[in-house]
């Protein structure tokens, strides 16, 4: 029996067929001509054929589609076969002896580009023609096409890595579980994997080896996958089945088993996002990323057009806590009327608060935005900035907020220094909100998205929790007992959830899906307990030990499956 | 030659969904098409069969277009293409 070990970052047992993603398509190398063999005329109507197939194949996918996704599809569809697109590239076949699959590269480029130079709308539509030339040149190639395979039948997905693109396409009743071979606890698989709750190990050397129709099991939590389940795994897996749909509720109430309230928010990417979140029972919103209402936009969005995007959440949350966090790109979400493409470091560049410096008057444009959008709903409006290093940028920051109306001014905690200066930097705000996932990556030193550093990069780590613990105290010092919550990735984990609340972490805000896992675990210990696993938790050697004996300690775990 | 001209209806003129309809219709016919803004020499005029050359034109809602074929069949086509223009296709 063959087994991988990876790094567990979405909870569930479950046994299945494996599909592996295909590799992305290479480009073909400049000035690659036909072979000998191929007359021009033979490798235009090649050429003509395969994007044929494609456009065929794009049709057939938008018939089962819905929404968006479909118009998306069939407009895709049409541009497979597009006579500017294919009569460009026969062109370079005919006139220069171009390979069909060079020459397809070439035309969609220049497409691409003028597109991409047309701006606005147009300019999203570039990526499409790209995907589409992906999957011509798989076909010319004879390799399956790019991107998460098209299957009636449920399978486990087994990938290098995802990207955001591809939650689009990533139907959750066909798409059993993720296991990557790259990616570590931080990364999109691992966020995709949560936010959809589907069981994912990530990080497993070697199962890009796993054949295609491979019967596997994979535990989420524990991070295994084993080729060829026992009887034993069988079993597990369909009594999580029955686990999964009794976890599936939270009542709403974030609370310990002696009554120390800790409320459970959500952490939401739109409206969308936040009508979900409110159905699950979230206590609030305790991060709206806004930049994912602008992810793939060349320009900075209109007025109008945040306050539609922040309004919506907002009348999601009546009478609720919603906390705003201002644009945070830069480093993996890069916006291009923002980020400097260029940096050789991004994570350590201009991102978050920072853009500040180099784009004066997006971040006061955006707060004039949250403000208007504030005005006349019911939710109880905070905004925070991300990445800020300094009690001065805090100050800046606060002062900022004062001259746009908005009376709740807060920050990030994730670049280390914020944790260590807690006391100073909450003198200026009214909140502070730690986001595990980047205070991690900085305190360890460790790149979010490399998979031979997810070992360092798990806030289990006792230098990230004592940060943590920094943060809780700096409050405490400073002496107006201004909240402290996190929003990072960590309060998505049931365990590390009753270590922070042992910590003294007032709120914790995670995806919807996690709330009733986190809840349920929470109900069961008392606060003195939760501070004994925070002990424990910050006197372990390393972050695989601090996890280990905090586990053991909670065996209501083992009981669910988590 | 025929030539018809015909106004935008669409709200957010001639991309997206409505370029998809308009340019799958264009394709069905028996006759090669071409568009070009009004105004425009009739040699810039692009291929009203390609989505892409209608999302390179970015004829706006109230715009107008000069629509142009030849050969057999080639008033009916354009007659109907014109229909297809004037009618908001993003209110389906």
């Amino acid at each position: 029996m063959q087994s991988f070990t990876g790094v567990g970052v979405s909870p569930g047992r479950i046994v299945g067929s494996v599909r592996q993603m295909p590799k992305a398509v290479s480009e073909p190398p400049a000035g690659e001509k036909l072979a000998s063999s191929t007359t021009a005329e033979d490798a235009a109507v090649t050429l003509r054929t395969a994007a044929k197939v494609v456009q065929t194949e794009l049709k057939e996918r938008s018939v089962g589609a819905t929404g968006a996704g479909k118009s998306v599809l069939e407009a895709t569809a049409l541009m497979a076969a597009d006579p500017m697109l294919i009569k460009g590239a026969v062109k370079l076949i005919t006139n220069n002896g171009t390979s069909a699959e060079r020459a397809i590269w070439e035309s969609a480029a220049s497409v691409a580009e003028m597109l991409h130079n047309l701006g606005g709308y147009m300019a999203e539509r570039s990526t499409d023609v790209l995907d589409v030339r992906s999957r011509i040149v798989a076909e010319l190639r004879g390799v399956p096409a790019p991107g998460i395979p098209a299957s009636d039948t449920p399978f486990i997905l087994v990938a290098d890595d995802l990207a955001p693109a591809d939650t689009a396409t990533l139907n959750p009743a066909i798409v059993l579980a993720l296991v990557t071979s790259g990616g570590g606890p931080q990364s999109h698989t691992a966020i995709i994997a949560r936010a959809l709750g589907l069981p994912a190990v990530v990080a497993a050397v070697g199962v890009d080896a796993i054949t295609d129709g491979t019967e596997i099991y994979v535990d989420g939590a524990a991070g295994s996958v084993t080729v060829d389940p026992d009887a034993d795994q069988v079993a597990a897996a369909a009594a999580w089945a029955t686990t999964a749909a009794t976890l599936a509720v939270f009542d709403g109430n974030g609370v310990t088993a002696d009554g120390h309230l800790v409320p459970l928010l959500a952490n939401v990417g739109g409206a969308k996002d936040a009508v979900k979140a409110a159905a699950a029972n979230a206590q609030g919103v305790g991060l709206l990323r806004t930049e994912f209402c602008f992810l793939e936009r060349d320009t900075e969005p209109s007025h109008e057009e945040q306050i539609t995007a922040y309004r919506g959440v907002f009348d999601a949350f009546p009478g609720k806590k919603v906390v705003v966090r201002t644009l945070d790109a830069g480093a993996d979400k890069p916006l291009p009327f923002l980020t400097d493409a260029s940096e050789p470091n991004p994570a350590l560049g201009v991102r978050g608060y920072r853009t500040d410096f180099t784009s004066p008057g997006v971040l006061k444009r955006q707060l004039a935005a949250i403000a208007a959008a504030a005005e006349g709903t019911e939710a109880d409006v905070w905004v925070m900035a991300p990445m800020i290093s300094t009690a001065d940028e805090a100050g800046d920051f606060a002062a900022m907020c004062a001259e746009a109306g908005l009376t709740n001014p807060g920050v990030m905690v994730e670049v280390p220094s914020a944790a260590l200066t807690a006391e100073t930097i909450l003198g200026k705000v009214n909140f502070a909100s730690l986001g595990t996932n980047d205070l991690t990556q900085y305190a360890m030193a460790a790149d979010r998205q490399l998979g031979p550093l997810a070992a360092l990069n798990t806030p289990w780590q006792p230098a990230v929790l004592r940060l943590i613990q920094l943060t809780v105290a700096g409050s405490l010092a400073e002496g107006n007992q201004k909240p402290v919550g996190v929003c990072g990735e960590a309060a998505a984990d049931p365990a590390l959830a009753v270590v922070l609340v042992g910590l003294g972490v007032n709120t914790l805000s995670m995806t919807a899906r996690a709330l009733s896992a986190v809840g349920a675990v929470l109900n069961t210990v008392t606060l003195a307990e939760a501070q004994r696993l925070a002990t424990i938790a910050l006197a372990a050697p390393n972050a695989l030990e601090a996890r280990a004996q905090v586990r053991a300690e909670l065996p209501v775990l083992d009981e669910l499956g988590l | 030659m025929s030539e018809r001209t015909a106004t935008i209806a669409s709200r957010v003129g001639l991309h997206a969904r409505p370029a998809a309809i308009f340019a799958e219709a264009v394709g069905a016919l028996p006759v090669e098409v071409t568009i070009a803004l009004e105004g425009d020499p009739a040699d810039d005029a692009m291929d009203a069969s390609s989505i892409l050359s209608l999302m390179s034109l970015g004829a706006a809602n109230g715009q107008v277009v000069v629509l142009r074929a030849e050969g057999d069949g080639a008033d009916e086509a354009l007659e109907s293409l014109v229909k297809i223009l004037e009618t908001d296709l993003d209110a389906e």
